[in-house]
Order: C-alpha cells, then structure tokens, then sequence
C-alpha cells in the first residue's frame, strides 16, 4: 500500500477536469472542509460501491459545510456516464492527464496498477490536511472514519486560522 | 473491522428471544439484489439456530441507485408500526423481482392494512426519520455496503453464503459456551 500523505502536511494543490468542459480547483473551496475521496474505479457494483454510499451520506457532509470529491483516474465522459447513471450529486474529478499526477501529489497512486489507492483525506478549512487513511484496495472504506474525522474539525470561527491548526489527531 | 455503535432496543425489529446468546444484525436495502439473495438464507440460519439465535433486521436503502428501496421501506415500517413488520418484510423480498409502489400497496392490503393510511405516510415521509436513523446507525459503524452483518456486534466479514453464516454464528456460540 502506498504511503499516503499525513495529518498536518499541506494539502497539495491542483486544478481538474470535473466534466469534459468544466475544471475545478481545490482553492476553489478554499474555506471549507474537504474530503478528498481517491478510488480505483468508475463502474464498481452498485451495492457496495463507495461512490454511492457517499452519494447517500451527503446530506451529513453537508452538515459539516464539507464538500466531497471522488478522484480516479477515469476521464471526464467516463465520470460524466457514471454520475448520471449512479444519480451522483457530488463532482467526480479525472486525474487522467498526465494520468495519476494528483494521486502522486497525495501519496495515492498504485503505479503496479495505474489507478488511485482507496484513499481518504479530510482537509480543513485551511487547506491542512486533518486526517488521512488508505484501505486495502478491494475494501471500500465507508463513511464513518470521514465522520469522525469532520466532528473532530474545529468549528469555524473557533481558530483564528493557522496558529492552531497543529493540534491535529493523526 | 466495524463494530456495532448503535445496540439492539426495543424499536428495533428483532426476531427471537431476547436472551439469545447470539445476535445477528442485518443492515439491508429491499431494492438490492444481494439482499435479496441473502433472504432466503437468513431465513434457513435463523431456523437452524432457533431460539439460541436472535435476529434483527435495519434499513441501509441506497435511495439514488434503488427508487424504490425507502419506500418499501417506509412500507415496512409502516407494516411495523401496525405489528406486522415481518410479514411486510417477508412479502417484499418474497417478490423483490417486481417491487414497486403497487406492490407495496397490495403487500398491506393483503396484510388487512390500510392501502390508503400507507399511502398518506409514504407521501408525508412519516417514517423517513426512522429509515435514516437506521441508516445513520449503519454508517457510523462502518457499514460500506448492503448486506451487511454484524454477529454479537463484530461485523463479519465472510460471505452470506449459509455455511459461512451458520459457522461465523456457531464459532460466536462456542466462545458463549466456553465462558
């Protein structure tokens, strides 16, 4: 399994293809929590797909003002055909070109395979990753860890900004 | 692996005695066809074991990918609420191949419940809050996907095959006995 990026390091930035005409940023959400969701891929069995799952446990992300992003290494139609037929109410970003280079970034990508880990960031409000996990590939990792990790965010307005953005849990 | 956060109460639906020294907890979608294939087998474990095992059953519908799996959930509740959760539960998966908002209606109609008293819950979601509450249960213990078990609290990782069930329940059982 690679070594994912840990608690405390900066969120890298990038800049993504979310639908074959659209891009989208992370300092776009600058502000908010994040929860970076790295997968393998698109098309996984309805029932225990990871994609779905979140899909349904949005309105709890919400709760937290967080926004969700699945990333593999799909293209932008594949996400576009997947999200319509999932009913997917979150973006899909294709890290396809140059393919797997945000995975990289994150400490994500399986190189043996050419596909993303299943890897979970939450990254605070400013842009500091708060809490990290990497699952064996075939085990989806389900939502309670990112729970966890978002009730145990400072809320906003709580820190004045970096200065004690260090406390993090691992 | 995943533990059951929320335990078993009283407004759960449980099958079988209350001391039983084994719990199996379900979390499933009615639309799903694991589940589905999972029903028939639960229904074998649960007979084999009889009173040394009870059996609770707790919603998990993944509502954008299976349309019909909150209502016949709802349904189910409904039908629960009435006294008559598991027979409800039964007919659906019994003809889970044509779920559908008519089928949920002739399911309690056949039940001697109130097609019209269904329907009006259905429309104002009277029992959604209990449906995510199960839901919300499942995903804090890490429920990933459906079905899944959870055997004395540990979710077992095995398959839902019935040797599988029935050895996982029979180990639990064993370590009851061995205290």
């Amino acid at each position: 399994m690679s070594k994912v990026l840990a608690a405390g390091t900066v969120a890298p930035g990038f800049t993504l293809r979310v639908t074959p005409d659209q891009y989208l940023s992370l300092s776009d959400l600058a502000g908010r929590p994040v929860v970076l969701a790295f997968y393998p891929a698109d098309w996984s069995p309805v029932c225990g797909d990871q994609m779905a799952l979140y899909n349904e446990v949005l309105p709890e992300f919400h709760k937290y003002d967080a926004e969700v992003l699945g990333i593999s290494v799909d293209g932008a139609w594949c996400h576009e055909a997947f999200v319509k037929d999932r009913h997917l109410h979150f973006p899909l970003l294709a890290d396809f070109h140059p393919k797997g280079a945000v995975a990289e970034k994150y400490g994500a990508y399986r190189e043996s395979e050419g596909v993303c880990e299943r890897a979970l960031f939450v990254i605070d409000r400013h842009g500091v990753i708060f809490w990290s996990h990497c699952s064996p590939i075939a085990v989806n990792p389900g939502a309670d860890g990112i729970l966890d990790a978002l009730e145990r965010l400072p809320k906003e307005g709580a820190s004045d900004g970096h200065a004690k953005s260090s406390s993090h849990a691992a | 692996m995943g533990t059951l956060k929320v335990p078993v109460t009283q407004h759960d639906h449980i099958k079988g005695p209350a001391d039983a020294p084994v719990t199996l907890v379900e979390y499933g979608d009615y639309e799903c066809p694991g589940c589905g294939a999972a029903y028939p087998i639960v229904n074998l474990v649960v007979e084999h074991f009889g009173r040394r095992l009870r059996f609770v059953f707790r919603n998990f519908p993944l509502t954008q990918v299976h349309p019909n799996a909150e209502p016949a959930a709802e349904s189910a509740e409904f039908a629960g609420a009435h006294g008559r959760f598991w027979e409800m539960h039964d007919g659906i998966y019994e003809n889970q191949d044509r779920l559908s908002p008519p089928l949920l209606f002739a399911l309690a109609r056949a039940l001697g419940l109130s097609e019209l008293e269904l329907r009006n819950a259905l429309a104002s979601e009277k029992y959604a809050p209990k449906v995510k509450s199960d839901f919300l249960s499942g995903v804090r213990s890490g429920v990933n996907g459906t079905p899944t078990f959870f055997i004395n609290g540990h979710q077992h990782e095995g398959s839902y095959a019935l040797e599988d069930l029935v050895l996982a329940i029979e180990l639990q059982l064993h370590a009851k006995a061995a205290l």
